[in-house]
């Protein structure tokens, strides 16, 4: 006869911390806190987002100041050399697990600007992306369906870009150096 | 003692699920005010918690005991402060001064890990938030003292028990002017809009809390929040009579926060020297005539 008795099975502690990071996803997929950067006319697609017209708010989304505080790095619109210098430097102080969403087709082939000497084409060359947003410029909705597919993949675990820059960081590193020159951004003011 | 250490460590825990509640039913309340649906209930704590899960970079030795020290002499702070006129953890140790000298503990703390991180946002955030401290202290502390000279005692206890006898009226409206003094500062002392210069997220970053993220920010969002505890109830047990049990507190508390929230909703944000200015302008001088009038003049409603 079967024992009714509960006896527990002991986990090993690889499924120990799996145990404990799908907790933590629970947490960061409620929570999650824009950096927005925004470059290009994308950006005018947000305050309808977060205003009373969608209300990101109710899904536990919201803007923050600093790249430290953040969870999303919002890029929306082109980006020119220079600018694609701040975005690395912002993307590497971020802490993790941090996600990319790219807004708008100027991040994903280039746009109106694919033609440009002074804007990069693809973004996901220098920085994992995980979710894109195609359009140009994309409806609020768009926009809106981009977080809860990124809450989505939180959910299954296939939000992994930060852990694909710790895994390819020298196939996105050359990519960098070979579009920039150098990645080091100088102090204008200081030097 | 030990039992008085573990009640002590109860009500700071009570205090911070408390404000945590009110918190974030307050910003589904902003939500509903600027016609949104506004976030659930338990947001806040799921923020919190989600910080806690986040990797966080040190930036130093200063930066991580800083944020540690804070906490700790704010969740200290805490363990002395009466919920009610019968529960309170140490019995003697009530005293309005206790508040005021430990409150400064968790400030220097998170003004010293701040200014550990290297960043010029953060230092300009830590100037501006002990210039904020110096200006509402002063109205603060001449209606308190008036409080402590009409009601005789400086224990917080005993205030709400005198506010609380018969005949006796609750501060707020024995001293009106100083119960507005008092709801001008406690705005100061919360950060609420007009002086929220410290953190101003569009102007310097979020000031002092511009290099945190993962862990040490979630530490500081828990030491927030058991900060708002005490000034709130602070606010409640001087002016507003305290409480006679715990419903009571509950009830006085919530208003408080709310009404709070909502006046600093409605404003926009003053720069650093006109809330100097303001504070030593119309609460000093507010707070100076309730003074003369109750001390001198013995006109106590």
């Amino acid at each position: 006869m079967k024992s009714t008795k509960f006896t527990p099975v002991p986990l090993t502690k690889a499924e120990t911390d799996k145990k404990w990071w799908e907790i933590g996803d629970f947490f960061r997929r409620n929570s999650l806190w824009l950096l927005m950067y925004c470059t290009g006319c994308c950006a005018i697609e947000l305050p309808p987002a977060m205003t009373s017209a969608y209300d990101m708010e109710r899904l536990g989304m919201g803007p923050m100041a600093t790249p430290r505080q953040a969870d999303i790095l919002l890029v929306s619109g082109y980006l020119s050399l220079k600018t694609l210098r701040r975005l690395i430097y912002t993307y590497e102080q971020m802490s993790e697990p941090r996600y990319v969403v790219a807004l708008g087709s100027c991040p994903i082939n280039g746009g109106i600007y694919h033609d440009s000497h002074a804007v990069i084409n693809q973004l996901d060359q220098y920085i994992p992306v995980d979710v894109y947003v195609a359009g140009c410029m994309p409806n609020t909705e768009a926009v809106m369906n981009g977080f809860v597919d990124l809450m989505d993949q939180i959910k299954h675990k296939r939000a992994n870009g930060w852990k694909k820059y710790h895994e390819n960081y020298s196939w996105y590193k050359a990519n960098q150096i070979t579009s920039l020159g150098e990645v080091d951004v100088h102090d204008e003011f200081h030097e | 003692m030990i039992v008085n250490i573990l009640v002590g460590i109860g009500i700071a825990l009570f205090g911070f699920a408390l404000q945590t509640s009110i918190g974030g039913i307050n910003r589904k309340i902003v939500g509903r005010l600027q016609k949104r649906h506004g976030p659930r209930w338990y947001q806040e704590f799921i923020d919190i918690f989600k910080l806690l899960s986040k990797r966080g970079i040190s930036h130093g030795w200063i930066y991580d005991f800083g944020v540690i020290m804070a906490l700790g002499g704010i969740i200290a702070t805490a363990m002395f402060m009466p919920l009610t006129v019968d529960i309170v953890a140490f019995k003697q140790f009530d005293n309005f001064f206790i508040f005021v000298y430990l409150l400064a503990v968790g400030m220097l703390g998170m003004a010293m890990s701040a200014s550990g991180s290297g960043n010029p946002w953060a230092s300009i955030g830590v100037m501006r938030a002990l210039t904020t401290m110096l200006a509402y202290e002063v109205p603060f502390l001449i209606v308190a003292l008036t409080i402590i000279n009409v009601s005789d005692s400086s224990s917080l206890t005993a205030i709400q028990a005198f506010q609380q006898t018969a005949g006796n009226n609750w501060f707020i409206i024995a001293l009106p002017l100083g119960g507005l003094v008092g709801v001008l500062s406690l705005m100061g002392m919360l950060g609420k809009k007009p002086f929220e210069t410290y953190i101003a997220p569009a102007e310097i970053a979020s000031g002092p809390m511009v290099e945190y993220g993962g862990k040490q920010l979630g530490m500081l969002f828990i030491l927030h929040e058991i900060s708002v505890f005490i000034e709130v109830s602070l606010f409640v047990h001087l002016f507003l009579g305290g409480a006679s049990n715990i419903f009571i507190f509950l009830i006085k508390y919530f208003t408080v926060y709310t009404v709070v929230n909502l006046i600093s909703n409605v404003n926009g944000r003053f720069k650093i020297d006109q809330v100097v200015k303001f504070f030593y302008k119309w609460p000093l001088l507010l707070a100076i005539i309730q003074a003369f009038i109750a001390i001198y003049l013995g006109w106590v409603i």
